[in-house]
């Protein structure tokens, strides 16, 4: 099964287009600074929106005074929760979950406001500039409620009727209580994970526009999810879904938090079908830090019951998650899922985990690129060290007795994750740790870190194993096309957020037709040229979109050269594409016809049709009903200054198993950048809020993100030893596989830098948190 | 982020600048140098002056050079000119080792000296050397010019001496004796942000003993300043790790820390300790 990445094709040779490092097709306009973002995106007549956010963590709203903010030239309307009593609260993607559906946010806030940054009013003007002219006269009169901000303080009430505990997430199996009485140790922690969230260079974006012509109300500015957003908001607004066109134009990153339905994406929507003008909206930079999905804060205290071995006989979890002000649309998704992944790659012969879902007065959290797997991998790797520490056993040997063995996959495990069974496909995880270990050389890193610690360094290593999840289904379609100059047209349901999407549905459609992957467009993201699509989330673009891709180019393979049989009067099986031409497998040179011209033969009209449906197209369908999972090890090389709390990561090595990559190249981007932003919430990043629940971080001075000199470029082995059955290209997903458990590896090198075993309890970990750290810890200062 | 409306004027003369300040300070008018601060703050409506002034297209203002025993830096001068040593010397040396804190390449092209000073951020190199040397500053208005010490001229957080309708020329430092030891280190989570404590010192030797030390702190209280307790502690001392040590503690006993909901007084006493023995043991080796 092990793959080596051949060198790249040259154009006209017959070689495989997968696995290749291809250069992205994505990238001309977007270095030419040709791309069309959001912001790029005008109509004329266009009206420009603002939201008047809620300065308040939560109050009653006395009454809004906009007399003043109307009487200014240029305001077109400004409305509040009144003016669309008609528009209901945001659904969730899935639909209606009576248990939740109280919970669910008003496009504008009614009656009460719950966190600072909550949608109050909302501006229409003829320019930006007069648009937040007017929403600083826009005056709020709130009567203050006392905020609450500790998910684990008891609850409240949120509204009449309903607790700000939303629901209790129960998943487990085994005798758990059994396994605790018996157990020669019990090991306790006690761990939190900071709120933090994607920060993508392009805030969002949403361009309403009515096209009375048509009747087509039209929404731009989409991304992630463009198909499901026109199924909500045809639910939400009443309007049938073929009557909604949601466009993605080009997408400066996304990261599970760009691209859901917001408050702001049903105002444009709402506000252009009424005025009959377009209505555009562009977020600041502050209003995205405070008004896009936060995600993370999660509190564990979690225990596990261990043999003499070290061997886990159960884990016992309990944890809290803060989720904010409202349930937006992935409804319980993140702490239901955080319950089914936390286990990873360990055998847990019994397991039961309560996870609280809680409201806060903060901003409404929801997915971040590996939603509860991050949070999970840093608690699920923090226990396992603290296992090794208590029974002075090394930690790899530690997970070495723990791990589920390649011999026991399909590994099945009774817990969920998004609404599917846990259910690994294949793989060897120690196997990818010794392989690493290998490439690293593990024993001299080791000995190099000894010595230097002999001199008085605080140098160490952290270990981090992890499973991710990928390609979530259950269905992509995608239909393809010749057309008569031979190029290639790939429509999909699927997504980009400049992760390469492209390139890679290209390279696959490519490999399946013998064609060079540049005569393919790809088309993502416009739901008048496609009806079905789930987007691009949960690491399942690749796997789902690219299968679809692979079924329909196969699909009009055949169709081609069933049709070339005839035109060059030899069967079918005997011939061969080649750079676009079909010809025969058995003679060189020999005749050939090219893609375009078997278009041309089959065009509608055209004599050689005969009773044929027209053209050179296709529809593929791939189903699943199993997510695949790829899965991970990473290692951290950090050094401490004790003086000043200060962490330096020196080096950092990431082994992941994709299966079979499409594009290398492209995945190890996703590595990188997954890795960064794991850094961030390892070590810097976190929405800090006030006692009065003010957010604290709300420009880039205060929300502090990685930067160059704070980033040690990542080593990585990308492993393609595992395939998986599961679907047709044998792949796995890798949007998240950079991220997930880099909070575990550094806090684990934290640890030993320091001397001081579970030291590390709480990302992220910042230099006044060390220092206290130190100071408890009692390590004396150099 | 659309700033709210103002009026823009461009004076091409310090006497056109201050003419033009006297005229709209008092309806909350503005000098836009740099504009890296000023800007931002603008953007996000922390700011609404009526009136800019943009000294930009004043010439006088790019003065760059030494004169009377003292480095004048003209308003308009940028970061991003001490990236090279501008003046023979410990100084010249000095300012190329602090400017590469400041900020990021944009920044330091496009910011300017001056304009640190006259925004007064507590955790700003420039105001912290300014200090720690007892620089000087020139202030121009309709009204006449006069000089303000440093140690007059910083009065808390963002607050200077210098009046609405005060143009700040220019910044005055004393050209260091080639027998100068200076040191700088500051501490910031991140290459570039502000300094959450950083210490600048000099002193020179005389039979292997420190003499006129200077020690100053900036980041850690409201504005920098020079801590005569610490400096106590090191003049005629034999420079050293124990010196080093001493003068240290008595800047972190000396210091009254701000606090923040994320930074405890008790964290950047701890800094003040690291960032001070760190700056002299820079000048030890300098």
């Amino acid at each position: 099964m092990n793959r080596s990445t051949p060198s790249p094709a040259s154009r006209g040779r017959k070689e495989s287009w997968i696995g290749q490092s291809v250069e992205r097709l994505e990238d001309p306009p977007l270095v030419a600074g040709r791309g069309e973002f959001a912001g790029d995106i005008n109509f004329p007549h266009q009206l420009h929106m603002r939201i008047v956010r809620s300065t308040h963590a939560h109050g009653r709203i006395v009454s809004i005074d906009t007399a003043a903010a109307r009487a200014l030239p240029g305001v077109y309307a400004l409305w509040t929760a009144a003016d669309i009593a008609d528009v209901p609260p945001i659904d969730f993607r899935e639909g209606s979950i009576p248990a939740l559906d109280p919970y669910r946010q008003p496009v504008l806030a009614s009656g009460v406001v719950r966190y600072v940054g909550e949608p109050v009013a909302a501006v229409f003007a003829e320019d930006a500039y007069v648009a937040e002219d007017a929403a600083d006269l826009v005056a709020m009169d709130i009567d203050e409620l006392p905020p609450l901000l500790d998910s684990q303080a008891a609850p409240v009430e949120f509204s009449p009727g309903h607790g700000s505990e939303a629901a209790l997430i129960r998943q487990g199996y085994g005798d758990v209580d059994a396994a605790f009485r018996t157990a020669p140790h019990i090991v306790e922690l006690e761990l939190a994970i900071g709120r933090h969230s994607g920060v993508p260079l392009e805030t969002r974006g949403a361009i309403g526009r009515y096209d009375a012509s048509r009747g087509i109300l039209e929404l731009h500015g989409a991304a992630k999810v463009p198909h499901r957003n026109q199924e909500l908001l045809s639910r939400m607004l009443g309007i049938p879904p073929s009557a909604i066109h949601v466009h993605e134009s080009h997408v400066g990153g996304g990261f599970g938090i760009r691209g859901e339905l917001y408050p702001e994406d049903v105002l444009v929507c709402v506000a252009a079908k009424r005025f009959k003008r377009p209505v555009k909206w562009i977020e600041d930079r502050r209003e995205h830090l405070i008004a896009a999905n936060h995600s993370r804060q999660q509190l564990h205290k979690i225990r596990a019951a261990v043999d003499a071995d070290g061997v886990i006989l159960a884990i016992d979890d309990v944890y809290f998650h803060d989720q904010g002000a409202y349930v937006r649309t992935h409804a319980t998704r993140v702490v239901h899922m955080t319950a089914g992944i936390l286990p990873g790659p360990y055998r847990v012969p019994a397991y039961r985990s309560v996870g609280h879902f809680r409201l806060t007065n903060k901003t409404p959290a929801a997915t971040y690129r590996a939603p509860g797997c991050y949070e999970t991998t840093f608690v699920r790797e923090r226990l396992v060290d603290a296992i090794a520490a208590r029974l002075d056993i090394d930690r790899i040997e530690v997970r070495r007795r723990n791990t589920i063995g390649p011999a026991e996959m399909p590994y099945l495990r009774p817990l969920e994750a998004l609404g599917e069974s846990i259910h690994y496909d294949t793989g060897d995880y120690m196997g990818l740790v010794e392989k690493l270990f290998a490439k690293i050389g593990w024993d001299k890193l080791k000995a190099d870190i000894k010595k230097r610690k002999a001199a008085g360094e605080l140098v160490g290593i952290g270990v981090a194993m992890f499973v991710e999840k990928s390609g979530l289904g259950p269905i992509d379609g995608v239909k393809i096309s010749v057309d008569t100059a031979g190029m290639v047209e790939v429509v999909t349901g699927g997504a980009s957020l400049g992760q390469g999407f492209e390139t890679v549905m290209a390279q696959v459609a490519a490999d399946a037709l013998g064609i060079d992957y540049r005569r393919c467009r790809v088309i993502h993201g416009q739901t008048d040229r496609i009806s079905h699509g789930i987007g691009a989330h949960a690491s399942r673009a690749t796997v789902m979109t690219a299968s679809a891709t692979h079924i329909a180019a196969m699909k009009l393979r055949a169709k081609a050269l069933e049709a070339a049989g005839e035109l060059l009067q030899a069967p079918a099986d005997t011939l061969d594409i080649v750079d676009g031409e079909v010809m025969r497998k058995d003679q060189n040179p020999g005749p050939s016809i090219s893609l375009g011209k078997i278009a041309q033969h089959l065009a509608p009209g055209a004599k050689t049709l005969a009773d044929r449906e027209p053209g050179l197209a296709a529809e593929g369908w791939f189903k699943t009903s199993h997510q695949v999972y790829p899965y991970g090890t990473n290692i951290a090389v950090v050094r401490v200054d004790a003086e000043t709390g200060g962490v330096a990561v020196e080096r950092y090595f990431i082994a992941y198993d994709i299966g079979r990559a499409i594009n290398p190249a492209l995945v190890e981007a996703q590595i990188v950048g997954g890795f960064t932003q794991g850094l961030g919430g390892a070590l810097f990043e976190e929405f800090t809020y006030s006692e009065a629940g003010d957010p604290l971080a709300v420009t880039f001075a205060d929300y502090v993100m990685p930067a160059i000199h704070e980033t040690p470029a990542p080593n990585i082995l990308l492993a393609q030893d595992y395939t998986t059955p599961l679907n047709p290209l044998g792949i796995k997903g890798a949007g998240e596989s950079g991220i997930t458990a880099v909070g575990a590896a550094i806090a684990s090198a934290i640890d030993d830098a320091i001397g001081i075993p579970g030291a590390v309890t709480q990302l992220p970990v910042t230099p006044q948190r060390l220092k206290r750290l130190l100071a408890n810890g009692g390590v004396t200062r150099p | 982020m659309k700033p709210a409306a103002f009026r823009y004027h461009a004076p091409k003369t310090i006497d056109e600048a201050v003419a033009l300040l006297a005229e709209v300070a008092p309806q909350d008018g503005r000098v836009l140098a740099g504009g890296q601060s000023l800007v931002p703050t603008m953007a996000f409506r922390l700011a609404k002056p009526t009136h800019l002034v943009d000294i930009n297209g004043v010439a006088a203002l790019n003065r760059l050079g030494v004169a009377g025993g003292k480095l004048v830096i003209g308003a308009c001068v940028r970061h991003a000119a001490f990236h090279r040593p501008v003046c023979e010397g410990p100084l010249g040396a000095l300012l190329r080792d602090v400017v590469r804190h400041i900020a990021h390449y944009p920044i330091r092209n496009r910011g300017t000296f001056c304009g640190s000073l006259a925004h007064a951020d507590p955790a700003s190199e420039w105001c912290l050397v300014m200090a720690a040397l007892d620089g000087e500053v020139a202030a121009k208005s309709a009204h006449g010019e006069r000089v303000i010490a440093a140690r007059d001229f910083f009065k808390g957080v963002m607050t200077t001496a210098l009046r609405d309708d005060e143009l700040l020329v220019e910044a005055r430092l004393n050209i260091l004796g080639a027998d100068t030891r200076c040191g700088f280190y500051e501490f910031s989570r991140r290459a570039g942000d502000f300094a959450m404590a950083a210490a600048l010192c000099s002193y020179r030797l005389e039979a292997g003993k420190i003499v006129a030390p200077r020690i100053a702190l900036g980041g850690a209280e409201p504005s920098p300043r020079r801590i005569a307790e610490a400096e106590r502690a090191l003049a005629g001392a034999v420079p050293g790790d124990k010196a080093f040590r001493a003068a240290a503690q008595a800047a972190m006993a000396a210091v009254d820390p701000m606090e923040d909901a994320t930074t405890s007084a008790e964290f950047r006493r701890d800094l003040v300790l690291a960032v001070t023995r760190r700056a002299l043991e820079r000048a030890d080796k300098s």
